[in-house]
């Protein structure tokens, strides 16, 4: 059989040099592909081979940073999380990930989304700062409980929902999937005690309720994280909680003092982390 | 040039541009601009019955003007325009109550998502619009 050689495609890269380009231009290398390779390992190869200058963000490579979100293909994906052969033809085609700034070649500028996932406090809002600075028990939470937001905390930031989101991609004022996500993720979690302060952050607009359900967040989220699931579930409790049908719950209080056994393996608790007076 | 104050967003092209992901995309352009219809419609409504306030002579011109059968058509695409938009936005006002979408799951590959859950729920929402819509078309132009 006449060989037919190392299979080759072709990256289409959309490079873009902020301060010296004024619009975006594309740009082809062909490379070679050996199976079970990613687009991550294909824009290496490209950055070694053509174009040294090529810029990109990623870490991890297994899908776990969030930081390789890119528009491969028309569809927002991890690079580290595509390989080269499941997209199937010769031409992969690789972009920063649109609605939000690019900040150059295919690095996007995720500033504004993680602004507004700041402004939601995605962390435990509770009365007891004491206990919270120097844990002396860990809160109680069921196994069902923890099932209620689970699945959201598998978030890693990639920002693909935020590219797949038709109302991010018009309106500037939405605070779009992913920061939405997360504040559901601690609404629902039963050691919180920070809805009423996280509804009213929202209230000024750029809430849940501009989200009209297309979806693509959940369809392109590479974690299954289902955002707009938890769109829709932080919608259901704003309409419990105005017809004050909400049941109120202090948050889970610390876990009850272990009688009868003793606690093995931890004798004192650890070192505090030194501060300035030492 | 590109910046934060001008950003990659793709603005109209993004209520079309998926997809390839889930035709949910299409039914919330479709509900936007149904939306936008039934707003225009209403507007140019109002306008047109508001001659009868002018005396019978400008209500009499002003149905001449919308009695044509271009007219008719456009008023049946209101009518088809507003089986989707009224049966949609049910299936909205279901899925926003938390209806629908299931509750959060243990994500295990290949992910299942809240929008495959409700499916079935825009396969029937859709049917029903169609069958509104199949029967005013026959109200308009046959029974007519
Ligand atoms: S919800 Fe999914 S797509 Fe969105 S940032 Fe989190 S992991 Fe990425
Ligand atoms: S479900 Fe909501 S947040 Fe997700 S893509 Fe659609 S409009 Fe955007
Ligand atoms: S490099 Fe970390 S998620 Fe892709």
């Amino acid at each position: 059989m006449a060989g037919t050689g190392p299979r080759r495609v072709t990256f289409r890269l959309r490079r873009f040099e902020p301060g010296t380009d004024r619009e975006p231009r594309w740009e082809e290398h062909r490379v070679e592909v050996s199976p079970g390779m990613t687009v991550l390992d294909g824009l290496w190869k490209v950055k070694e081979l053509h174009a040294p200058s090529l810029a990109w963000r990623s870490s991890c490579r297994m899908g776990i940073c969030g930081s390789c979100g890119m528009l491969i293909n028309g569809r927002p994906r991890l690079a580290c999380n595509t390989q080269v052969a499941e997209l199937g033809g010769d031409v992969v085609t690789v972009a920063a990930l649109p609605n939000f700034g690019t900040v150059k070649d295919l690095v996007p500028d995720l500033g504004s989304m993680f602004e507004t996932h700041r402004d939601l406090m995605p962390y435990l809002l509770r009365d007891d700062p004491a206990e919270q600075d120097d844990p002396t028990r860990e809160y109680r939470q069921t196994p069902g409980e923890l099932e209620r937001y689970l699945q959201f905390s598998y978030c890693i930031k990639c920002g693909c929902c935020m590219a797949a989101c038709p109302t991010v991609a018009t309106d500037p004022h939405y605070a779009g999937p992913m920061p939405l996500g997360q504040a559901q993720r601690y609404n629902s979690d039963s050691r919180d005690g920070g809805f009423r302060r996280r509804r009213e952050t929202l209230s000024g607009g750029g809430g849940p309720w501009r989200c009209h359900f297309a979806g693509e967040c959940s369809q392109v989220c590479p974690k299954g994280v289902d955002p707009a699931k938890a769109i829709q579930l932080m919608k259901r409790d704003l309409v419990v909680d105005l017809l004050r049908l909400r049941r109120r719950r202090p948050p889970a209080p610390v876990a009850d003092e272990p009688h009868g056994t003793p606690r093995e393996g931890i004798a004192a608790p650890p070192p505090r982390t030194a501060t300035a007076e030492g | 040039m590109e910046s934060r104050a001008r950003p990659n967003r793709l603005g109209v092209l993004g209520w079309v541009g998926g997809g390839r992901w889930g035709f949910e995309r299409y039914l919330y352009t479709l509900h936007r601009l149904t939306g936008l219809g039934l707003v225009a419609y209403f507007v140019m409504h109002i306008f047109v019955t508001s001659a009868r306030a002018l005396g019978p002579e400008s209500w009499e011109q002003a149905m001449d003007v919308v009695s044509g059968p271009l007219f008719a058509v456009g008023e049946y695409l209101v009518f088809a325009a507003f089986a989707f938009h009224a049966v949609n936005g049910i299936r909205l006002a279901l899925i926003e109550l938390g209806f629908a979408v299931g509750r959060p799951i243990e994500p295990v590959y290949p992910y299942a998502t809240s929008v495959g859950r409700q499916r079935r729920l825009a396969r029937a929402a859709l049917m029903v619009a169609a069958v509104i819509a199949l029967w005013g078309g026959l109200d308009f132009f046959v029974l007519a």
